[in-house]
């Protein structure tokens, strides 16, 4: 063993031995290596809980007294006209009557303004049981299309409303275009015409990047079924505003859309007389259609939820802060109090 | 072990060969003392435990076996040629790389798929890609699987590299082979089975390969097999006499028959035929590759098995894989997820039927679903395919909404968690061993979690609590105990150099020595007891197996005589007889050179019976220079006593078993010596039986054993020696911790009772409150009886307490039993209807301690245990005895230490000291329990959060699987918006300080008690998750009621209300807040948002610019806030309360964390258990 030099270490020998004996593997030590970085510790101590829940009711209740009083102010009228509208010899049969080119569908009705409503006044229109997000439904678009005139006959997704039975490319194509709501709303108060302003009723944003300027409506509304309103088809298609929000499919099969605003002030009592022009047909599928007038507040319109809701989950809350205090005064626990121990606990008790 | 008998080659070669018999247990055993007697046989399994010396026979008949030929693979000596004619034997050029560039792609894919949870992934993701399911575009739907594809084959094409590169290394790697008669370079990959080889100095074997002869006159190699097996002491290796002369030309003629390729590095049987004659061969004539080729000049050999074909390219397997208890429970919990799946998807799609039905008259021509399609000319059904098959497609679809519902992205964080809790458990210097530099190891990676729920702990004893650095501490010689070893030891060590040739020889180990002894030892021979103390010290020097090494140190006058052997006793005891003066120098083929007293002595072997576990002894038989014989034994007490002469000297007998009683009642490990002179007829007698027996081909070991035997009687005996096996650092401390964990330690050591015993008290394992019952049977009858008797017992003495956890606290009232219990008993319980009984027993009993134990014993304990109790077990050892106990237990620790590293190879996880298991269960263990459990737990939520969000949607969609949510947002979820949290605080967060784990070991209790995940935790939480979701998803849509929102706003709100759920939920359990944790958190909700804008922000998605429309209102902010609120009141108060009136342990030690222990006094009073001193010490 004259070869093994004088290292001297034990039954190692060999050169990897010698090396790894005088590297040390020692870890090195870091905060984070050794699980020490510095930390805090939340505990759920009576103190915090019973702060938070008192503040979470000192914060909520204003809120929902705000929110509330927000709702409240909204002044909302709904007038549900699908049935009104219909002339009583075509009561039973309410779907003859709209899918007839016959028919005069024009409609007046008389309603009064309960209370003063302050401008701009929201024409909405409201639906139900219209299920705009059926999938079949939402699907049946194509993004590409409205935006870019090179893109029309790409519309993949847009069956059964993608081409014409001969074979013309439909623009704007599918479900959602096709079925386009096409009753429309005239007002009078005191005989003066009630102007409702239709600009700048969709999302800027749509106007400018989704629907193009150079895109024109095509063969639309052509085929032997017809869905809903048609197109004029001189006018690009980010001005078409009505088609730009309907085309913005709404989340819930109870919806509202905008279909204009009114920039004068409504008195209480005024009469407004509107002239519906009832072509849309809801009465296949059993769904309403409202006229909606409705001003608007920070909160939107007119839904006591949000305040009722805060002001519940407050109230809880501040109930639960309470009960936690007299909880607590009665029958505190020490805490970090060993004999807590499930080790200690039983022990104790032979010792008592 | 390397000595001839100087008689002639043909004895010279039997040696050898039954040297390959006993090969392989002498290493796998730590002593040829009465330490751990080990039979195991890593190579084969066998089935039954208890039996002794079975190995031996069998290890013999293998390799007397006659190699049928479609078994053998025939070896043409030089003459590669003819010995791939007729198979083409592997080439040695090696592979570890597992792809090449072709087949990378498809077998990395068919790897990867292994996993059930990327064919899940799979299969959902090819559903969608079928039009009439086509739910998610086909990006974001593969998106998620791709990623996590792309990233694993990228980790594995590098690894593949890696391992290419050092392939190729290896494989250009020069060695001398015999080509043309001469050696030449030839590269390892090159190199055919046939081709001779020759190796230098200090190279490194390219293949597997029989020795032919080396510059050893006497043919011996001295191999190290570090690489092999991690063993750091030279093995030593035999060229048959037959070859050893022939010059390497000559071999043509030689053929060797062996059998196939097998992974026993410890075996090997072939016949070599040359000159007509035909040798056996074994074991010990081939060197593998990987061995290096130490203290030999050269060696040539013939290469056998190559490349892929060698042992340790065969050994090179992977780690074990085993599967978490935590994750088998969570598997239960998966399936009923699934369960819920299918139920929603049940719901969706008997809705939908309905729905279907009920409008079957409208859907030509409803707006919102035009079955017809009508610009054609004839007009045909659109998307519409029955209804039936739309109630199908509806199911699948639903299925492809939901799927995440299968949190199948928890697999996948799970690892990644494993691995940061591996890094940090490695990284952990209080777990790095200063002596060995070893850093912990992680082996197996998917069982981190159950290191916090074990419940027993099997331990061995040598080498595992105790250091098994042998140390000689005492000695009776001829009656008279010599135990004072108190000198100063530097000036001792100097003086016992010894002087030649004007350098100084000098034991590289120093022992204590009796200042008595060592002035008897002296005083030469002249005194009667100097007259013992030669023998003694002689049989010590001699009787042993140890190769002196002479080694050179910076003094070159002085050099330190460095003892290799296989076992630490017989170090030990070669070093003490040094430290005596009788320094065995040199030892070679048929002579030993001992230096006595100052003057070389010169001692021919005449032979040498070799220590089996059978006869526990070994014995040598010197000729002395002046022609007389003696022979030397050496074993454990109970066989040694079977053999010495009582006639004659029975006081000294009688004093030396008192001693010998003292000594292992002090927990040492004794040896008794005895010799006896042989005349001449005696020894001719022997020499032919030797003979003859060597020579046998049949049976060759049963009669070698029978020679041994019958030499080895009616001796004389001389005296008993004693070392110490010292108790590692901090091993008692350990022990107490466990235990007031509640955790159950068994000891299995291969000792005699009353050394465990003794090793038990100084452990702390046994205390003197201890009531000990001791099972001492040698039949099955009085097995079953004194079980019986010891339940009785047992449960009188434990008392009345069920509580398992009481046992160690309620100790004043009732007594804990630490039963005792021998190898004998344990033959005729295990595999018996007694093991019930022994469970049940050991059931009652706080600490069992096994002595006397067999290897597979110890598995068949772990087994018992194992198979009658869902607790886990953890078994811990060493050496190559423990392999299969750590293969058995639920988690398998080794310890790197002296005994190689086959318990490590077998091991889940390896260590360098036994203390390291206190913070690696109580810590460790404990955090990566707590971790794992709450992250499964939390990962349920998150995704049933998500997937009741979308299931309540569709119930407002005419059941037609909408979702509100954007496909991009969906895909998102469980990839950037609420992965990373859960993963940093799987790997990060603690409950409690590692200080306050370790001083109160009963927190470890938690694990125990399954306080982090179990089935009611379960299902509270699917009832928060059920609220949550309902909270978040109908906030808004009676907020949006009735109003002008369109889809894509409200599903932002959606997104972002679910998302900050999560991330909150998370945060309100996170229990240490680093900034690690901070960023996870608050940066995965930022990034929410800042994806919902991105992706808002791309005109052609349907939802383009929504988020920007929604934010501006008061109402999507009031929506979100009330959200939050509303979701975690009922959660905040049921855990306040939970937390504030009924307090977890962990609970509490938290609180005592944060504003320091209360009324801290009493605390220590309570907990600690009056350790007291064992006696006897």
């Amino acid at each position: 063993m004259a070869d093994r030099g004088g290292t001297g270490s034990g039954g190692g020998g060999g050169q990897g031995a010698l090396e790894t004996a005088k590297k040390s593997r020692k870890p090195k030590y870091s905060r984070f290596s050794q699980q020490e970085l510095p930390a805090c510790k939340p505990i759920l101590t009576p103190g915090w809980v019973i702060t938070t829940f008192i503040s979470i009711g000192v914060v909520f209740i204003p809120i929902g007294l705000a929110s509330l009083f927000a709702s409240q102010r909204v002044t909302e009228i709904v007038y549900q006209y699908d049935s009104d509208c219909i002339p009583p010899e075509f009561s039973d049969d309410s779907v003859e009557f709209i899918k007839s080119d016959k028919t005069n569908k024009t409609c007046t009705r008389t309603i009064t303004v309960p209370k003063q409503m302050k401008s701009p006044i929201y024409v909405y229109y409201q639906l139900n049981n219209f299920y705009q997000n059926h999938r079949r439904y939402v699907k049946s678009r194509d993004d590409k299309q409205l935006w870019r005139k090179e893109d029309e006959t790409s519309s993949q997704e847009c069956k059964p409303e993608d081409f014409t039975a001969n074979g013309q490319p439909i623009v704007p194509c599918g479900l959602i275009a096709w079925s386009l709501f096409n009753d429309t709303y005239k007002f009078r108060v005191n005989d003066k015409v009630l102007e409702v302003n239709k600009k700048n009723i969709a999302w800027s944003s749509d106007r400018d990047h989704k629907f193009g300027s150079d895109v024109y409506p095509k063969n639309f509304q052509s085929g032997t079924l017809i869905g809903g309103g048609k197109l004029n088809s001189s006018i690009p298609l980010n001005q078409q505003e009505d088609l730009i929000v309907w085309m913005r499919p709404a989340a819930l099969p109870t919806f509202r859309k905008l279909y204009g605003k009114i920039e004068t002030d409504l008195e209480a009592n005024d009469k407004i007389n509107i002239v519906i022009e009832n072509n849309y047909n809801t009465y296949s599928f059993g769904g309403k259609k409202k006229l909606v007038l409705s001003t608007t507040s920070w909160m939107g319109g007119k839904n006591d939820f949000l305040g009722l809701a805060y002001l519940t989950v407050g109230g809880l809350c501040l109930f639960l802060a309470i009960s936690f205090i007299l909880v607590y005064v009665l029958k505190p626990r020490p805490l970090g109090d060993p004999s807590y121990l499930s080790w200690n606990r039983n022990a104790a008790g032979i010792l008592n | 072990m390397d000595l001839n008998p100087p008689i002639e080659s043909e004895s010279y070669r039997s040696f050898s060969s039954r040297r390959s018999i006993s090969s392989h247990h002498s290493k796998l055993s730590v002593s040829n003392s009465i330490g751990e007697v080990t039979i195991a046989e890593i190579g084969s399994k066998k089935v039954r435990r208890g039996s002794r010396g079975e190995g031996d026979s069998e290890g013999f008949n293998l390799s007397q076996k006659e190699i049928s030929d479609e078994d053998a693979r025939l070896v043409y000596i030089n003459d590669p040629g003819r010995t791939n004619q007729r198979f083409e034997y592997a080439r040695n050029s090696i592979r570890t790389a597992k792809y090449s560039f072709i087949t990378f792609l498809p077998r990395n894919l068919f790897e990867q798929f292994h996993r059930v949870a990327y064919i899940y992934f799979l299969v959902i993701a090819i559903l969608n890609q079928l039009p009439q399911l086509a739910v998610f575009g086909r990006g974001a739907s593969i998106l998620p699987l791709a990623f996590v594809l792309l990233v694993t084959a990228v980790k594995d094409a590098y690894e593949d590299y890696r391992r290419h590169r050092s392939d190729r290394i290896e494989n250009n790697r020069l060695a001398l082979v015999m080509v043309d008669g001469e050696f030449r370079h030839k590269k390892w990959k090159d190199i055919e089975v046939g081709e001779i080889i020759r190796v230098r100095v200090n190279g490194t074997l390219p293949c597997d390969m029989v020795l032919l002869s080396t510059s050893d006159p006497t043919g011996v190699a001295y191999v190290q097999t570090i690489n092999l097996d991690g063993e750091s002491n030279l093995k030593t290796r035999y060229a048959k006499q037959e070859t050893l002369s022939k010059v390497p030309e000559n071999m043509a003629s030689g053929l060797i028959k062996c059998e196939k390729p097998n992974r026993n590095i410890y075996g090997f049987h072939a016949n070599m035929e040359i000159d007509g004659k035909r040798l056996s061969l074994g074991a010990s004539n081939i060197i593998l590759r990987g061995c290096e080729l130490k203290n030999t000049a050269w060696a040539v050999g013939v290469a056998v098995y190559a490349g892929q074909e060698t042992k340790v390219m065969l050994n090179s397997s992977g780690s074990p894989s085993k599967r978490s208890k935590l994750e088998k429970r969570m598997n239960v919990e998966i399936i009923l997820l699934s369960f819920f799946l299918i139920a929603l998807c049940t719901i969706v799609s008997v809705f939908a039927a309905i729905w279907l039905r009920r409008h079957r008259d409208k859907l030509d021509t409803l707006p919102y679903y035009r079955r017809k399609d009508y610009s054609e000319d004839a007009v045909e059904n659109y998307k519409y395919y029955g209804w039936g098959w739309e109630i199908f497609f509806t199911f699948l679809m639903s299925v492809i909404v939901f799927q995440i519902m299968i949190p199948i992205s928890l697999y996948i964080s799970m690892e990644l968690v494993r691995v940061g809790q591996a890094f940090f458990m490695i990284r952990d210097r209080g777990m790095y061993d200063e002596a060995s530099n070893s850093r912990f190891q992680c082996r197996a990676l998917n069982i981190n979690e159950d290191l916090g729920q074990i419940k027993y702990v099997f331990s061995d004893k040598t080498g595992t609590l105790t250091e098994n650095k042998m140390e000689f501490r005492s000695a009776s010689i001829w009656g008279v105990d010599y135990s004072g070893g108190n000198a100063d030891l530097q000036s001792e060590q100097v003086a016992h150099g010894v002087e030649a040739d004007g350098k100084t020889f000098r034991p590289k180990n120093i022992v204590r020595t009796d200042p008595e002894l060592l002035r008897i030892a002296r005083g030469g021979r002249e005194s009667e007891q100097g007259k013992h103390v030669y023998d003694f010290f002689l049989a010590l020097a001699s009787c042993n197996t140890i190769v002196p090494f002479v080694v050179d140190t910076e003094d070159p006058c002085v050099k330190l005589v460095d003892y290799q052997g296989e076992s630490p006793d017989e170090q030990a005891l070669a070093y003490a007889a040094a430290a005596y003066g009788f320094m065995l120098i040199e030892r070679t083929s048929g002579h030993i050179v001992v230096d006595v007293q100052g003057e070389k002595q010169r001692f021919n072997v005449l032979g040498l019976h070799e220590f089996d576990s059978d006869r526990k002894r070994m014995s040598v038989i010197l000729g002395f220079p002046d022609k007389s014989r003696k022979v030397f034994v050496k074993g454990a007490d109970t066989t040694m006593f079977a053999v010495i002469d009582r006639s004659s000297n029975n006081n000294v007998l009688q004093e030396t078993e008192g001693h010998l009683h003292s000594y292992s009642s002090m927990g040492l490990r004794t040896l008794v010596v005895g010799l006896r002179e042989l005349n001449n007829s005696e020894f001719e007698k022997w020499l032919f039986a030797f003979e003859v027996a060597s020579t046998a081909l049949m049976g060759r070991a049963a009669l070698l054993r029978k020679v041994a035997s019958r030499i080895e009687s009616n001796l004389c005996i001389i005296g008993a020696s004693a070392i110490e096996d010292k108790l590692q650092l901090g091993v008692p401390e350990s022990i107490e911790s466990l235990r007031m964990a509640d955790i159950k330690v068994w000891v299995l050591t291969g000792d005699k009772q009353e050394t465990a015993i003794s090793i038990g008290y100084s452990s702390k394992l046994l205390t003197s409150r201890m009531t000990q019952i001791i099972i001492n049977s040698n039949s099955k009858g009085s097995c079953r009886k004194s079980l019986e008797d010891a339940i009785i017992m047992a449960k009188k003495l434990s008392g009345s307490t069920v509580s398992p956890n009481m046992e160690e606290s309620s100790g004043a009232v009732t007594s804990p039993v630490g039963l005792i219990i021998d190898g004998t008993s344990l033959v005729y319980i295990l595999d018996s209807e007694l093991e019930e009984q022994l469970f049940q027993l050991s059931s009652h009993c706080s600490v069992v301690l096994c002595c006397r134990v067999a290897p597979l014993q110890k598995a068949g304990i772990v087994a018992l245990v194992k198979k009658r109790t869902s607790d886990m077990t953890l078994a811990i050892g060493d050496g190559a005895n423990d392999v299969s106990m750590i293969q058995c237990a639920d988690v398998g620790i080794g310890i790197s230490g002296q005994e190689g590293r086959q318990a490590v190879m077998a091991s889940d996880f390896a260590m360098g000291q036994f203390r390291f298991l206190v913070p690696l269960l109580l810590v460790h263990g404990h955090w990566n329990y707590q971790r794992m459990g709450y992250m499964i737990l939390y990962n349920f939520y998150r995704n049933a959060v998500f997937v009741l969000i979308l299931f309540w949607y569709v119930l407002y969609t005419c059941f037609t699987l909408t979702t509100a949510i954007n496909e991009w947002s969906s895909v998102l979820y469980s990839i950037i918006y609420t992965s990373v949290p859960t993963i940093v605080v799987g790997i990060l967060d603690k409950d409690l300080g590692m200080r306050n784990l370790l001083e109160h070991p009963q927190l470890y209790g938690a694990g125990h008690r399954k306080e982090v995940y179990n089935a009611k935790l379960f299902w509270l939480t699917m009832i928060d998750t059920v609220w949550q979701s309902a909270v978040a998803f109908f906030i808004p849509l009676l907020a949006y009621q009735k109003s002008a929102i369109d889809g894509p706003s409200i599903g932002n709100l959606w997104t972002l209300a679910a998302v900050i759920l999560v991330n909150l939920h998370l945060a309100m359990d996170v229990v240490r807040w680093t900034w690690i944790t901070h960023t996870a958190i608050w940066g995965s909700i930022i990034a929410t948002f800042f994806c919902v804008i991105v992706i808002d922000a791309i005109p052609i998605l349907p939802g383009y610019w929504a988020i920007f429309h929604a934010a501006r209102t008061w109402a999507f902010w009031l929506c979100l806030l009330a959200i939050i609120v509303a979701a975690f009141a009922p959660r905040l108060v049921v855990k306040f309360f939970h937390q504030y009136y009924f307090p977890s342990d962990i609970q509490i030690a938290r609180e005592a964390e944060k504003y320091g222990w209360l009324r801290d006094h009493g605390i220590v009073e309570i907990e600690m258990n009056p350790i007291l001193e064992p006696p006897g010490r």
